[in-house]
């Protein structure tokens, strides 16, 4: 039914229809600096990724572990706002072709209000949002509509504690990708999945669900990357990625990129 | 009829809720689904009311204050929460969560703290339950609060120091939220007071809501009636003030008066006045006024007492503020400090700085001759003595 409501392929869409595993990743905007936010997309889409989710920056990250934590923290203070990433990307599609998907905690749109805040995405270019701390009842009943009219799509979260009679809500009201959250933690790099976890990918896996899942958290290089997509469509790398950018610059990418391709 | 309660769904008119990601949504869902049928059974109330009586002391007495009375011209009521075990009305919720906490199995029990009261009355009932217990806290609290460090360390808890964010009460809060997401099959999570997702506001009221179900009793014995004119407290997160007001929230004829910190003045920039100072957003999974900037990013509130030091207030309040049902004051740390030590000289009882904000607000608006004033007296100073004693120079 989800397939039917969406007709039009938005990026995100084309993207999911690529073979072979899809590498997103995910960076806090104005990190290391205010104005590389840019200059991190440029190199992401030289390196081949195929999506970015872009963080905006948010005081109370509860969902987030350290380093995603400190990456906000210094945008903040770098003076990233709303409003500044907006300006940011007002020019954006002029040279990203990428999915690019919103992803932050919803009290900052919520001040910079959710028709405004919709309608900028639109405008700019932006495909999809990721609003961890918005949940689904509350999106339905309230803001999906709102979000439909530009021509956006929600991106809502599992986890190995959703019960299966919740996925299939999720999955019934996504129209993208369903966010595969590894394992019961923050975001935060690790070295390899458990078999609790392989199977927790197989069980989903086995759901023949509508939509596609994308698993996050946790994947840090080329042996987690391999493991989640497996059974799933792609994944994203946010923590060890930010960890690499805050190393090495924007500059230092296209390195990174390749360590998880190879 | 109109309701000040929350509704099933956790709004206080259009505040509260649960704003929380999907990690949560077990936890939560299933603390919401089971907490009203758990706490309204009658073995769960004998056990919880047999606590409240031999552990904690309850009833706790309401004294007449006579020599405050005399010299503010109205009939000065003080609920004695300062005498509870541990020192403050906090433990009615630990008592009231701990046996929650059982009921669901769990066996790891996790709380944030300021000042420290929450976190020692968390430890208090982890003793008495034999449930290992990890209380998080600011890096700067716990230099600042040895005393309640110390208690909490004889009483068997782990102190993990929060080094998130600014290292206060709202970032300690995120530490906890963030172990509870770490740990969700073993872990209760004992929230402070009336702020976190559905169903916490509701349950911690629903606790602390003894206070005014001993007023109404007590009142009638001492006055004839079982309503006052006005019932006062401070509001922080606002539990104290949740219990006290609670049988009252529906009866129109009581006036609920509550209290922030002003800090150094509403618009010092140093101050944690949120119905003055904050708009509508969303702090811990809950929609209610709070401090923050205009792009969304939660401020740091200040007062000098570390129990007040908090960027929202729960959503009941936010409800009570908005609708005009409540008149809010926000007071300065002086004002404060200048009233706890007028009870304290008047009345022989040394307030916690938190609760002396409450009876300043007897120098901001006159109260006729009839009129009978209940203030909850949620904590006693001793905690504060160092507070105090540099403040007065003594």
């Amino acid at each position: 039914m989800n397939r039917a409501k969406t007709k039009t392929v938005n990026r995100i869409g084309a993207a999911l229809e690529k073979d072979g595993p899809l590498l997103s990743i995910y960076f806090t905007a104005g990190y290391p600096d205010l104005e590389d936010t840019l200059p991190v997309l440029r190199h992401l889409q030289a390196s081949g990724v195929d999506m970015v989710e872009i963080g905006l920056p948010f005081s109370d990250p509860l969902a987030d572990g350290p380093t995603i934590q400190q990456s906000s923290t210094a945008a903040l203070k770098n003076g990233m706002h709303t409003a500044l990433l907006f300006e940011q990307l007002k020019e954006v599609r002029q040279e990203i072709h990428l999915p690019l998907i919103l992803m932050g905690y919803f009290n900052p749109v919520l001040q910079y209000g959710v028709e405004a805040f919709c309608q900028k995405c639109s405008e700019v270019g932006i495909d999809g949002l990721i609003l961890p701390d918005l949940p689904l009842e509350i999106y339905q009943r309230e803001y999906g509509i709102i979000m439909e009219r530009y021509g956006l799509r929600m991106i809502f979260l599992i986890t190995p504690q959703t019960s299966e009679q919740r996925i299939r809500k999720i999955d019934g009201a996504s129209n993208a990708f369903i966010y595969m959250v590894s394992s019961a933690s923050t975001t935060g790099a690790r070295e390899g999945f458990g078999p609790e976890q392989q199977a927790y990918f197989e069980r989903i896996a086995s759901m023949n669900l509508n939509n596609p899942q994308i698993v996050g958290f946790g994947i840090s290089n080329a042996t987690t990357f391999r493991q989640a997509t497996k059974h799933a469509k792609g994944a994203i790398i946010g923590s060890a990625f930010i960890k690499h950018l805050s190393e090495y610059g924007p500059r230092g990418i296209p390195a990174f990129v390749e360590t998880i391709r190879s | 009829m109109k309701s000040y309660h929350a509704d099933k769904d956790g709004f206080y008119g259009s505040f509260g809720g649960a704003f929380i990601p999907e990690m949560l949504y077990p936890n939560v869902a299933g603390l919401k689904s089971r907490y009203l049928e758990i706490i309204e059974s009658p073995g769960f109330q004998k056990e919880f009311r047999n606590l409240l009586r031999h552990y904690v002391g309850r009833p706790t007495p309401l004294y007449y204050a006579g020599r405050l009375s005399e010299k503010y011209g109205c009939r000065i009521y003080l609920k004695r929460e300062d005498l509870c075990h541990t020192g403050a009305h906090k433990v009615n919720n630990t008592i009231g969560q701990i046996l929650l906490a059982q009921k669901l199995g769990k066996k790891r029990i996790i709380a944030e703290t300021g000042a420290g009261q929450h976190g020692v009355a968390t430890a208090t009932v982890c003793a008495l339950m034999g449930l290992p217990c990890i209380v998080y806290m600011g890096e700067v609290d716990i230099a600042r609060q040895a005393p309640n460090v110390a208690r909490m360390k004889l009483l068997g808890a782990e102190v993990r120091a929060a080094l998130s964010g600014s290292r206060t009460l709202k970032d300690v809060t995120n530490e906890a939220i963030r172990d509870w997401i770490n740990n969700p099959e073993d872990t209760h999570y004992i929230i402070g007071s009336v702020v976190g997702p559905h169903p916490y506001p509701d349950m911690v009221a629903r606790f602390q809501s003894v206070i005014s179900e001993e007023i109404q009793a007590q009142l009638r014995e001492l006055e004839g009636r079982d309503a006052p004119d006005y019932v006062i407290a401070c509001v922080g997160g606002g539990s104290n003030a949740a219990g006290a007001y609670y049988h009252y929230l529906d009866r129109e004829e009581v006036g609920i008066i509550a209290v922030e910190a002003a800090g150094r003045g509403i618009h010092s920039g140093e101050s944690a006045a949120t119905s003055a100072l904050g708009r509508t957003g969303i702090i811990h999974g809950s929609k209610t006024l709070l401090m923050q900037t205009d792009d969304g990013q939660i401020t740091e509130p200040y007062s000098i007492s570390a129990g007040l030091d908090y960027p929202g207030i729960g959503p009941m309040h936010a409800h009570l503020y908005t609708s005009g049902r409540g008149e809010f004051h926000s007071i300065t740390d002086e004002e404060a400090m200048e009233a706890g030590r007028e009870l304290a000289a008047l009345e022989g009882i040394i307030p916690a700085i938190e609760t002396s904000h409450a009876f300043a607000v007897l120098k901001n608006r006159p109260f006729r001759p009839e009129d009978i004033l209940v203030f909850n007296l949620s904590g006693r100073g001793d905690k504060d003595l160092q507070t105090y004693i540099d403040f007065f120079d003594l």
